[in-house]
Order: C-alpha cells, then sequence, then structure tokens
C-alpha cells in the first residue's frame, strides 16, 4: 500500500512532535518532582531531613509527621494540630460556595433572558467587583462585618467571600446563558412555564459544565485565602493561616516534615475537587437542543 | 368577525413604526403565510400573535377575545420554532408534554395526548430518545408534535423547515399540507419562501416594509398583484415588468412596447379598461410563462399576441427552458417548453398571453384595476 501524505494541520511532522512531546515531559517532571519532595520528605524522621537529602526516599518510613500535623501540632498557643481549622474552612467554603454558585446562575439567567432596563449596567457593575483588590475593602469590610454583629466568625467570612465571588460567579454564568437559545425561554414560556420552573426545569439541567466551572474556581480561590481569613477568622481562623502559623513558628525546632505533611492536608480539598469534578468538565449537554 | 382577528396593529420600538396598521381576519381552519423579505416584520407580527412581544397599538383577538396582554401560556396557541428549541435534557416524550404538565393536565390524560399525538406524526418509536440523537426530520416532527398535544385554537410557524435540506423541505411541506387538511386546525405560518407560501396556503399576506401589500388567495395573489413589488416577489422567475405606453384604437386598449431592435409593437390587452390611459405611460406585468412559443400558448387563451423578438440567450433547465430577451429596454425571461426551437442571437415569433397581463400605475406602483 502506497503511503498517503498527509500534510495537514493535524498530522505535524515527528520532530516537531518529538519537541511537543519532549517541553511537555520536562514541565511534567518539573510539577511532579514538587510533589515528590513534599510527599517524601513527609513521610520522613526529622533528622533523615536536616541530615540528608532533601530528593531521596525515606529510609524510614513513618506515619508520625502526619499525624502530628492532624491532631498534635502547636499552632498558635493550642497543640490542636491542623484539624479544628480544617473543620473551619469546610464550614466556610461549603456554604459560600452553594450560595454562590445559585446566586450566580439565577443573576446570569436574569441577566441574559429577562433584560430590564439598566441590565447592562448592573452586569459591568458586578464584573468591576472582580478587579478590585482584597486589600483596598479591608477596612470598610471589617466596618460592615462590626455592625452585622459577624466580625471574627465563619458566617461573617461566608459573607465576606459571598460579597467577593459573585461578580465572577455571575460573569461564568451570564457568559454560559447568553449562548443559550432564547427560542427555548420562549417556548417554555408558551408552554405555561413560570420564570423560575422555566430556570429549575430548562436552564439549570443544562448548566452543568459551568456549574462544575463555578465550584472549582470558587472552592481553589475560597480555600486558598489567606489575607481575608486572617483579618476576618477571628477564632476560626480557616487553614490557610493556621497552616502559616505552623510553619512561620519562631519557637523550637522546624519540624519540616510536619511542616510537608501540613501544607500537603491544606491543599487536599483543591486536589479532590480537581480529580472529581473535572471528571464531569465535558462539554456537549446543549447537543441537540436547536438545529441538525 | 374571524377566528383570529388583528386589527389596526402597529409596532413601534422606540420612534421606529415596524409595523403599519396591520388589518388581517384569519378564519377558522385557515392556513394563512404571512411571506416577505427579511426585515418586513412577519416575525414580529407572529410573535405578537403569540405574545411574545408587545402590541404598541390595535387589537389582536382570538376566538372574539381580546388578547393583548394576556400571557403566551393563557391565548391557547402553540408555537413551532425555526430551531426547533426543543428542550436538551427531556426525552422526546417529555418535550412533547411539557406544556400539558404545566398546565396541570393529569397524567394519564398527558399520556393518552402523548400516544394519539405520536402515532399521527409517526414518532411513537422515538418517544424515549433525547432530541440530541434526533435527525433533522424526526426533530422537526417533535416540534409539531409538542404543539399539536396541545390542541391549541391557533397554531402558529415560524420558518420551521428552513433548517432541513432541499429534499426533506419538500416532503414535510406535503406533509404539513397533509396535517392541515386532516385536522383542520387554523395556522398562521412565517415563511420567507415564495413557493412554500404558494404550495401551503390557502392565503397569503406578503409583507415588504411593515405594511401588508397583499393579502389573497395564492391564486389572487399570483394572477392579480396589488402591485409591482406583490408581482416581482412572488414567483420564480420573477414577473416581467416592461415599460409600455397605452394607445387605443378601434376602442380597444393596446400596450406599445420597443422589442430589442427599438421598433415598436403592439399588444392588445383583453379586459383592461385602459380608456382613460390612451397616450400615458404604463408598467406591463407579464408572466415568464405567458410568453412562449407559439406552439406552447395557452389554448385556452382568447387572446394570444405574437410578438418577433431577438433572442438573447437561452438556458435550459430540464422540464423547462428559459429565455432571455430584452423588450421595452428590460431585460425580461419567457419560459418555454423544454425543446423550443429557439436559437440565442436571432429573431423568434413568440406568443404572449395577454389575457394574463396586467398593468401597474408607473408612479404608485399599484395595479391598475380592469
Amino acid at each position: 500500500m502506497a503511503a498517503v501524505e498527509q500534510d495537514t494541520a493535524v498530522c505535524t511532522g515527528d520532530i516537531t512532535r518529538i519537541f511537543i512531546y519532549g517541553i511537555l515531559l520536562v514541565f511534567m517532571a518539573f510539577y511532579l518532582m514538587l510533589l515528590f519532595v513534599m510527599v517524601a520528605n513527609s513521610l520522613k524522621t526529622l533528622p533523615e531531613i536536616t541530615g540528608g537529602n532533601m530528593m531521596a526516599l525515606p529510609q524510614v518510613w513513618t506515619l508520625e509527621p502526619w499525624r502530628q500535623a492532624w491532631s498534635a501540632a502547636q499552632i498558635g498557643v493550642e497543640p490542636t494540630g491542623l484539624k479544628p481549622y480544617f473543620m473551619y474552612s469546610l464550614l466556610m467554603v461549603v456554604p459560600a460556595v452553594v450560595i454562590l454558585t445559585i446566586l450566580g446562575a439565577l443573576n446570569g439567567y436574569v441577566l441574559t433572558k429577562w433584560s430590564f432596563r439598566g441590565d447592562k449596567i448592573i452586569f459591568g457593575l458586578l464584573l468591576f467587583s472582580c478587579f478590585i483588590p482584597f486589600q483596598i475593602v479591608l477596612i470598610p469590610m471589617a466596618t460592615v462585618l462590626g455592625k452585622l454583629g459577624l466580625a471574627g466568625s465563619i458566617p461573617g467570612l461566608v459573607l465576606v467571600h459571598v460579597v467577593y465571588g459573585i461578580g465572577f460567579s455571575t460573569l461564568y454564568f451570564r457568559n454560559y446563558y447568553s449562548s443559550f437559545p432564547t427560542e427555548l425561554v420562549r417556548a417554555a414560556m408558551i408552554d405555561g412555564a413560570g420564570s423560575f420552573r422555566i430556570f429549575w426545569r430548562i436552564m439549570l439541567p443544562v448548566s452543568g459544565p459551568i456549574i462544575v466551572v463555578t465550584v472549582i474556581w470558587q472552592v481553589t480561590n475560597i480555600w486558598n485565602d489567606l489575607l481575608l481569613g486572617a483579618s476576618f477568622g477571628g477564632q476560626s481562623q480557616p487553614m490557610t493561616v493556621a497552616l502559616n502559623n505552623l510553619v512561620q513558628s519562631s519557637t523550637g525546632v522546624k519540624e519540616y516534615n510536619v511542616h510537608f505533611a501540613g501544607a500537603i492536608l491544606a491543599v487536599l480539598p483543591n486536589l479532590i475537587v480537581y480529580i472529581v469534578a473535572g471528571r464531569f468538565f465535558v462539554r456537549g449537554l446543549m447537543a441537540g437542543s436547536v438545529k441538525g | 368577525m374571524g377566528f383570529l382577528d388583528i386589527k389596526n396593529v402597529t409596532k413601534s420600538y422606540g420612534s421606529v413604526e415596524v409595523l403599519h396598521r396591520v388589518d388581517i381576519e384569519v378564519q377558522e381552519a385557515e392556513f394563512l403565510v404571512l411571506v416577505g423579505p427579511s426585515g418586513c416584520g412577519k416575525s414580529t407580527l407572529l410573535n405578537m400573535i403569540a405574545g411574545l412581544e408587545g402590541i404598541t397599538s390595535g387589537d389582536i383577538s382570538i376566538k372574539g377575545r381580546v388578547v393583548n396582554g394576556v400571557h403566551p401560556s393563557r391565548r391557547n396557541i402553540a408555537m413551532v420554532f425555526q430551531s426547533y428549541a426543543l428542550y436538551p435534557n427531556m426525552t422526546v416524550g417529555q418535550n412533547m408534554t411539557f406544556g400539558l404538565e404545566m398546565h396541570g393536565v393529569p397524567k394519564p390524560e398527558r399520556d393518552k395526548a402523548l400516544r394519539d399525538v405520536g402515532k399521527l406524526l409517526q414518532i411513537e418509536n422515538i418517544l424515549d430518545r433525547k432530541p440530541g440523537q434526533l435527525s433533522g426530520g424526526q426533530r422537526q416532527r417533535v416540534a409539531m408534535g409538542r404543539a399539536l398535544v396541545r390542541n391549541p385554537d391557533v397554531f402558529l410557524f415560524d420558518e420551521p423547515l428552513s433548517n432541513l435540506d432541499a429534499k426533506l423541505r419538500v416532503d414535510m411541506r406535503t406533509e404539513i399540507k397533509k396535517l392541515h387538511e386532516k385536522l383542520k386546525t387554523t395556522i398562521v405560518y412565517v415563511i420567507h419562501d415564495q413557493i412554500e407560501a404558494m404550495t401551503l396556503s390557502t392565503r397569503i399576506a406578503v409583507m415588504y416594509q411593515g405594511y401588508v401589500q397583499q393579502l389573497g388567495t395564492p391564486k389572487e395573489i399570483y394572477d392579480t398583484p396589488a402591485n409591482v413589488y406583490v408581482a416581482t416577489f412572488m414567483g420564480s422567475p420573477a414577473m416581467n415588468v416592461i415599460p409600455a405606453r397605452v394607445i387605443v384604437m378601434d376602442g380597444v386598449a393596446h400596450a406599445q412596447i420597443k422589442d430589442a431592435k427599438g421598433a415598436a409593437q403592439t399588444l392588445r390587452f383583453s379586459q383592461h379598461n385602459l380608456a382613460g390611459w390612451n397616450g400615458k405611460d404604463i408598467l406591463l406585468g407579464i408572466r415568464p410563462e405567458s410568453i412562449t412559443d407559439p406552439d406552447g400558448a395557452d389554448r385556452n387563451s382568447k387572446n394570444i399576441v405574437p410578438l418577433r423578438n431577438l433572442v438573447g440567450i437561452t438556458e435550459p433547465a430540464g422540464a423547462d427552458t428559459f429565455v432571455a430577451m430584452e423588450l421595452g429596454g428590460r431585460d425580461i425571461i419567457a419560459r418555454m417548453r423544454a425543446d423550443p426551437n429557439v436559437v440565442s442571437g436571432q429573431d423568434f415569433d413568440f406568443a404572449i398571453n395577454m389575457e394574463k397581463a396586467v398593468a401597474f400605475n408607473p408612479k404608485t406602483e399599484d395595479r391598475i384595476q380592469p
């Protein structure tokens, strides 16, 4: 059989291909190396780290640093480990992300399908909120939280994050819904569905991809936040602040193995969200609604 | 009073009036087609009937009830959209019964309606599929099924066939017509394709620039167009509109036109009362199929007028042959039998069926009533 000459954009030459894969492999090795260092050292005893090679595998495998980081390490003045702060973070992230996703979806729906006078201005202002740096609003935010009696509490943190994230989640849903065919909404109107029913039965079932995007984005943002947590957390500080307190403690020996374990614990929820939700991040749910 | 009454309806966006005083009465079981080029206001009018757009002034009533400001779901109408607008997350069956569910119809009745319509449209075997798994023709059927299930007073179709390929379109066209004759439903149908308009409708409203130019049966629209716009919009190829001068001889009006060589030729009118136009200019409208070779002329016509003219080019199109020539300073088209003995660049004796000719006032472009 004669070799078919393939000269299309997809079939690039072998050399280019090797080059591309080579670069990808280098980057992959680089990123995996960081993870490897963290995991390997979190499983070593402290003398092994201070006296040896960072890149080496543990000679004595131990889970003690993990137990320490989770439930015994000195955080601030209490030897509680990261456990309570992990819970505070969860109690902050879950409600904030749920509220943000619902609000974003409703905003996006109204802004695209029920246009009203001034809707573009409102959207513009919401968009503008995405670009305000955290630091600028710290003091006004503290005043507001104080007046509301929410200062230094988890509900206060949830409120702060909801206010901060609403611009982005609205932006996501608005852009997604603007390509949602308006004829479907009109058809549902003629079928007799009210505006909320249209949202619930027609729009939301096809919003899977954008819900996943919003959840990934907001979980990452809120879980990783340090500034707002440190400023408004009070006694119920989130995981990031606790990790900082663990690692930055200026007294005693630096327990690097415990620090590594704590740092991994702190990013674990993000990793899980990416691995689990990423699977649902598929396109094509809109297929077949319109045209042929 | 009609089944669906559109009285003096206008529509404005801000200070721009896009629909001007539309008056249409649709009788029960009538198939009304709104036809016109894009931007003529036909879809706007349909959306106003549906209640998706507000009415600036005038009244729309269905079965004698004024529906201005009534929510679309309470007008007892159903609409088939150009894109079909099937709900992607629901099965075909759920799509079709969604409206009934929203109107609180109990499940057994919904199922029965679904079975009946599914049988009627021959889509019983795909009721459990999602719209994404259907072909274009099947989606089209489901969209119609969703409208039929509701058993509405008026069906509204917004260019439902324009997304189908040519062959399927012809099939679905026939099917819609059959369905209409079987169910005797009242239909308002928007289309920009004039052939589809002619084949489907019992009456046509030709719209242009927000005005209803003419409202009538397909035959009325085709044979006696109200003005030059309607004459040239309906029919393919378009009606030939030729500048001519009226000359009355022996009490009978004749149209005097210049042939391709500049010589004057006269064509005798049939019934036209054009005595008052003696010596004045008019526009003469002749359909391409009224210009033929002498053997191909309509045997039933009492007024076939011969005309010798220079043939421009010939375009064989299978069933017909189109012949282009110059007449009255315009390029015109004649439509002949498949194999006429016409040679381009030579003189040929044409036969013109003046019984079908119409005359337009050159200033207003309105047809001069015979």
